[in-house]
């Protein structure tokens, strides 16, 4: 809409070149070559945070993410300090070792204790959510990033060398593609139990991340054979840069802007994914939680204490739900041309 | 075309057999095995049921075997459920998994492609807005909390439909189950729809068939619909995927006797041959949907030749 007629930088390269961030990076080196730093610019990255902050939902999704993640990190901890106890604390008082509705005390009477009650065991489900927060965030981060490093490597490889390497590789990500990935996640997770939580979880980087580079692979593929023909590309090779280098310091950054929308909408799935699985029982294990494991943990004892299942449950979908929108946003801000209209 | 198909079938066949290879490698890698149980069996019974079973030949003879299954589709008795075989066990539950699948896809077609059309259609309404922001919240509310929570409000609450019960189709116990799997595609379709609408309605071949008198409905369903739906068709074949997880769930949210829920149960209580069974049967449905999907869409779209 409104920033459809944004001064049109596009004219100034052939029309069919995906055209954006090699702009900036162009300025980049011109400005240091000239003066030796860095020229402030209105570069695409600018052009699209400006964009990115206009649209309201975005800035929406922007602000609940970091409230979650900020509270998911230093919860626990604050809350430890002032009330002395952490998600897995069990009550010494064998009477309050039942699940409490939220801002009850033991008598019935209004406490602001535990804001979300207490689960069957007693434990603040206040803490839970938050200590589940930090691991559902952090398998969701690294499992990205896993993702990221497989796709960016490979799609830039295929991509850039071309010819029956290219064909051999992609041949290879469409064989992957029509597999039934989840049910050998399951099997794998299912079979395999890791001896600590801890080598639990980095099964569970490996399974999530080996499974979401595909798609990765075939952008960052698309981008590059786009991008290797310019040149700039054969400026480098003129000088002699190397292959790699050629590959990872000029195609790879140019190529960003659609794997950066790319990877933001891949987190909340990567995240849904683990709580799929956590909640079959596959996932994050006791005594590590996870919003999935809390959402098992609370659908079973839905009739009685609903709360069990409604806070993590929520919160959750909060945070799928502000994810999916600031990656929306970002996919508008950063690539005008496919902008839902 | 006709090639690409043939292309396509044939190698259907090596990655089946990758697939059931895998697993069997995973599922004898892993630490003990179905009869390292709870339960201590004397050893000279379980000396005789492995005899039975072949678990005590070596592993190529094994490993044989299991392809010679894979090539008859026959992978003898289950070791958890005793005197039932694997073919008779998914027989059982494949309808309840089937019915359920396709009752809950067919529903996320009809809403999903009307509130993608309207939205398309009234852009920038009200309407608009409401759709995808119902879309928007089918895509980050996890089937298993929206589950609980729809039996909360209309079983346990409302004493509308039953918390976990299977009476097939049509029955009052498919709604919730149906609903449940059905909200995330609801609103993948609906997305799908609206913005493959969008770029169609845009295109010359629509501003033609207006110019040339056609009412707004014949338009829209005559000729706008056919285009604007090609992604609903591409993202059919993913769906199937993304389905057999969602039954999973679903079937073990509401403890339905489904494909889904025992093959969970078979992962965990190690039961071979049903495991190798099972995912044997999904690789071969995947796949060949997959290969349907590519096929069909030379038929929506003629722009796209093999």
């Amino acid at each position: 809409m409104a920033d459809i007629e944004q001064p049109d930088k596009r004219q100034l390269v052939e029309p069919e070149i995906h055209v954006g961030p090699e702009i900036a990076v162009a300025e980049r080196d011109v400005g240091e070559l000239i003066t030796g730093e860095v020229l402030a610019g209105s570069s695409l990255w600018r052009d699209a945070w400006r964009r990115l902050l206009r649209n309201k939902l975005a800035v929406f999704g922007m602000f609940v993410v970091l409230m979650l993640a900020i509270a998911s990190v230093l919860g626990p901890a604050i809350i430890q300090r002032v009330n002395g106890y952490t998600y897995e604390s069990i009550p010494r008082d064998a009477t309050l070792l039942k699940s409490f509705a939220p801002f009850r005390a033991p008598d019935g009477k209004f406490s602001w204790a535990h804001p979300m009650g207490t689960d069957n065991a007693g434990r603040d489900i206040l803490a839970r959510v938050l200590s589940g927060g930090q691991i559902s965030l952090m398998v969701a981060l690294i499992a990205t990033l896993v993702s990221l490093l497989i796709g960016i490597s490979y799609g830039a490889v295929a991509g850039y060398t071309g010819g029956r390497v290219d064909d051999l590789m992609m041949r290879i990500v469409d064989v992957l593609y029509s597999l039934p990935y989840v049910v050998l996640v399951i099997v794998l997770l299912a079979l395999l139990p890791a001896k600590t939580p801890t080598a639990q979880l980095a099964e569970l980087f490996f399974a999530l991340g080996a499974v979401s580079w595909l798609t990765m692979a075939r952008i960052v593929r698309g981008q590059i054979i786009s991008l290797k023909n310019q040149d700039f590309v054969l400026a480098a090779r003129a000088t002699g840069v190397s292959t790699p280098k050629i590959i990872f310091r000029h195609l790879v950054p140019n190529a960003l802007g659609p794997v950066i929308v790319y990877a933001t909408l891949t987190i909340p799935s990567v995240m849904l994914s683990e709580a799929f699985l956590s909640f079959l029982g596959l996932g994050v294990r006791p005594p590590r939680v996870s919003w999935g494991s809390l959402a098992a943990e609370g659908a079973q004892n839905l009739a009685i204490y609903p709360w069990q299942l409604i806070f993590p449950g929520v919160t959750m979908a909060l945070m799928l739900f502000s994810l999916n929108f600031l990656g929306d946003g970002l996919r508008d801000a950063l690539d005008p041309q496919t902008k839902k209209q | 075309m006709f090639r690409f198909i043939l292309r396509r079938i044939i190698i259907i066949i090596p990655m089946l057999f990758v697939v059931v290879s895998l697993t069997w490698v995973l599922v004898r890698l892993a630490p003990g095995n179905f009869y390292t149980g709870e339960k201590k069996l004397a050893p000279a019974i379980e000396n005789n049921l492995r005899e039975k079973y072949g678990l005590n030949k070596p592993w190529h003879v094994q490993y044989r075997k299991v392809l010679w299954n894979l090539a008859r589709f026959d992978f003898g008795d289950s070791l958890k459920y005793e005197g039932q075989s694997v073919n008779q066990i998914l027989w059982r539950t494949l309808p309840v998994s089937a019915v359920l699948g396709v009752t809950a896809y067919l529903l996320a077609l009809i809403v999903g492609i009307t509130m993608g059309t309207l939205a398309a259609l009234k852009q920038n309404t009200w309407l608009d807005y409401a759709s995808m922001t119902v879309a928007m919240l089918g895509i980050s509310i996890p089937n298993f909390v929206l589950g609980p929570l729809l039996v909360l409000a209309f079983s346990l609450t409302l004493y509308w439909f039953p918390p976990a019960l299977w009476n097939g189709f049509p029955s009052k116990s498919i709604v919730l189950p149906a609903l449940t799997l059905s909200a995330i595609y609801i609103a993948y379709i609906a997305r799908l729809t609206r913005s493959g609408m969008l770029e169609v309605l845009r295109s010359d071949y629509i501003r033609t068939a207006r110019a040339k008198g056609l009412t707004e409905r014949q338009v829209v369903i005559r000729h706008a619909l056919r285009g604007g739906l090609l992604p609903v068709v591409s993202f059919s074949g993913p769906a199937l995927a993304f389905l057999i997880t969602g039954t999973v769930v679903v079937e073990r949210i509401f403890a339905l006797p489904g494909l889904g829920n025992y093959f969970i149960n078979a992962c965990f209580n190690r039961d071979e041959p049903l495991i190798l069974g099972i995912v044997a049967f999904i690789a071969i449905t995947v796949l060949v949907f997959n290969l349907l999907v590519d096929i069909s869409y030379a038929f929506i779209d003629p722009r796209i030749r093999y």
